[in-house]
């Protein structure tokens, strides 16, 4: 899926020449599979990068959806008719088909959930609060999104139990020399992001999960931001939980995983009680089904299951490592572009680092915790600052030249203070981006250098 | 949409060079109101006496739209008797609503095209629910205003912030 283009069709003499056109896909034959791309914004062409926030469909997604609604709908367990079977086993499949694209050992280990918020919700208040002791710690970072910070400060007021802050380097990955000494035996719980969400770091996930490990303690991964661009791999990584959204790796809204060994789901009690949860009910008491189906109780989004599995085949289609080796030459790409923007402050690492392999040689070399490209320690994730422009004007300025870009504190708000910053624009890269749509958000940041300059005068 | 009808040269005036910044030594209430979506952090200080908005002042981080909607509330409402204010602000609010700019409300008008830009609406919104739970408080702690204010808190407006 890569093509050959000579250079001189996406760069001009005075750029850079550091992209490799042999890493990149052949979004040509990608972008048609998505209807929304064809969209027009005020006359421009939709240069969408806020793919960190949510990313777009692909048709096929879609189709799985509507072929779910129009021929198999009906509510899963509960009836005997035949398409309640199909129903069930749509959903069923999906989960199997979750398990097969994080490496999971059995189906079992996948518990749907509305999205990586929910499944973080989850672990903690079910297995934080039942392991967790007074005293014992929660080891994170100050780089997490809230959605993996606010429930483990709950679960520490709830039990006692402490948090602990991970420090990070001043390129914002994490410090692994203090990681070993602050991971101890009173670490219960390290929980923390395989990619920011701001600053597209690649946490060393594979070296904490042995740090952990080591304590007796369990590994938590926010994989809301890997697991849609590169091949994740549970058990290689030793994660002994992962959570992911849905939305954000080209399917629906409303679905998404918590990954547990199943071991450890057998050991946490439901937190949510209702329909389909439960083995018998008495009037005072009641026992509950195995995991996973103890923590999917009510009718689950069967229909957003089913539109995730159809995700992750598109994703397979294409190739995981493949989309990876896309981004991290696109986010190198972006990198120098953005670098020859005046007065542009970029946060986290200013380099993927990236040799531009004009190979795949190079990223597709095995790597720790199975990660192709180790090499590839920033993602496509780019916040960053005009200066004088509050990042809200930018992007209101962006999103009238087409270009869509995520404004604000990105929900996390202790990392905003730890860059000393109120907030960031940040554009956000996925696999149907290309060359062309880091050129026009580097064009269009510099024509809004340009329009403030004029209001402003 | 146009962005000229966004970024008036008179926001972008008092972005740049806002008014009555800074902080109130006899202030009889502080609003402190945070903007969780984007970050933006306002705080407004009004010096209420007999009844009246004597001073306002603000500090605060903040894109181009909530910084001047600030900077021309403080001006607007300075030496305004409290029903007015309140007034003012339902009218501001009724413009970002897309209702007619008043004529009472001066620079504010300019902010009337920001109703194009539905995502920054709040920005612009973010001075006035401030001064809106300020001058509440005012009136509960001001004895003799509180009848004053609490009936015009329950004059029908829409939903106060």
């Amino acid at each position: 899926m890569t093509k050959d283009l000579p250079q001189a069709e996406i760069l001009d003499p005075s750029k850079p020449a550091s992209l490799s056109p042999a890493d990149l896909l052949d979004v040509d034959k990608i972008r048609p599979d998505f209807p929304i791309l064809g969209e027009t914004i005020d006359g421009h062409r939709l240069v969408y990068l806020d793919n960190a926030a949510t990313s777009q469909k692909p048709r096929i997604v879609l189709e799985a959806l509507r072929r779910f609604y129009e021929h198999d709908n009906a509510n899963v367990y509960r009836s005997v008719h035949t398409l309640a079977a199909r129903a069930t086993q749509a959903y069923e499949d999906a989960r199997a088909r979750a398990a097969r694209f994080i490496g999971a050992a059995r189906p079992e280990e996948i518990v749907f959930t509305r999205g990586t918020t929910e499944a973080l919700n989850l672990v903690a208040a079910a297995y934080g609060r039942s392991v967790l002791r007074p005293g014992d710690e929660i080891a994170t970072t100050v780089a997490e999104h809230h959605s993996n910070l606010v429930p483990w400060q709950q679960t520490a007021k709830a039990t006692g139990a402490r948090l602990v802050f991970l420090p990070l380097r001043a390129d914002g990955q994490i410090d692994l020399d203090a990681a070993r000494r602050l991971i101890g035996p009173r670490t219960r719980i390290v929980a923390v992001a395989h990619v920011s969400n701001v600053l597209g770091t690649v946490a060393p996930v594979a070296e904490l999960a042995q740090l952990a490990h080591a304590q007796g303690a369990v590994l938590v991964v926010d994989g809301a931001q890997s697991v849609p661009h590169m091949p994740v791999d549970v058990r290689a990584l030793g994660a002994d939980f992962l959570a992911f959204s849905g939305h954000k790796m080209c399917g629906p809204t409303g679905i998404g995983v918590l990954y547990g060994r199943y071991e450890l789901l057998e050991k946490m009690p439901p937190v949510l009680f209702g329909g389909e949860m439960i083995e018998v009910v008495e009037l005072e008491d009641s026992t509950f089904k195995d995991p996973p189906y103890r923590f999917e109780g009510g009718t689950p989004n069967i229909a957003g299951a089913v539109g995730l599995a159809a995700a992750m085949d598109y994703l397979d289609g294409i190739g995981r490592e493949a989309i990876h080796r896309h981004e991290t030459a696109l986010t190198a790409y972006a990198l120098e572009r953005l670098a020859q923007v005046p007065d542009l402050e970029l946060y986290g690492p200013r380099q993927v680092p990236y040799g531009g392999s004009g190979g795949s040689e190079s990223v597709d070399s095995p790597a720790p915790g199975g990660r192709p490209g180790a090499n590839a320690l920033k993602t496509g994730v780019l916040a960053f600052n005009l200066r004088g422009i509050h990042p809200h004007d930018l992007a209101t300025v962006l999103d009238a030249e087409g270009v869509a870009v995520r404004a604000g504190h990105h929900c996390a708000q202790p990392l905003m203070r730890w860059l000393g910053v109120q907030s960031t624009a940040r554009a956000s890269l996925y696999l149907y981006n290309t060359p062309e749509d880091v050129d026009a958000l580097a064009a269009a940041l510099a024509k809004a250098k340009e329009y403030f300059r004029r209001v402003s005068g | 949409m146009s962005l000229d009808d966004l970024y008036r040269q008179v926001i972008m005036d008092h972005y740049q060079h806002p008014r009555n910044r800074g902080h109130l030594e006899d202030a009889s209430v502080a609003v402190a109101l945070h903007n969780p979506s984007c970050g933006d952090e306002l705080l407004l200080e009004l010096a209420v006496k007999d009844g009246r908005v004597q001073e306002a002042r603000f500090t605060g981080r903040g894109c181009s739209i909530s910084m001047a909607s600030a900077s021309m509330l403080t001006e607007a409402v300075r030496g305004k008797p409290v029903a007015e204010a309140l007034k003012m602000a339902e009218n501001f609010r009724q413009m970002l609503q897309g209702g007619p700019a008043p004529e009472n409300l001066g620079d504010l008008a300019s902010l009337q095209g920001v109703v194009k830009f539905p995502m920054r609406i709040k920005c612009a919104l973010l001075a006035w629910d401030a001064l809106e739970k300020g001058l509440s408080q005012a009136g509960e702690k001001a004895c003799p205003a509180r009848n004053e204010v609490q009936n015009e808190e329950n004059d029908g407006r829409p939903g106060s912030k």
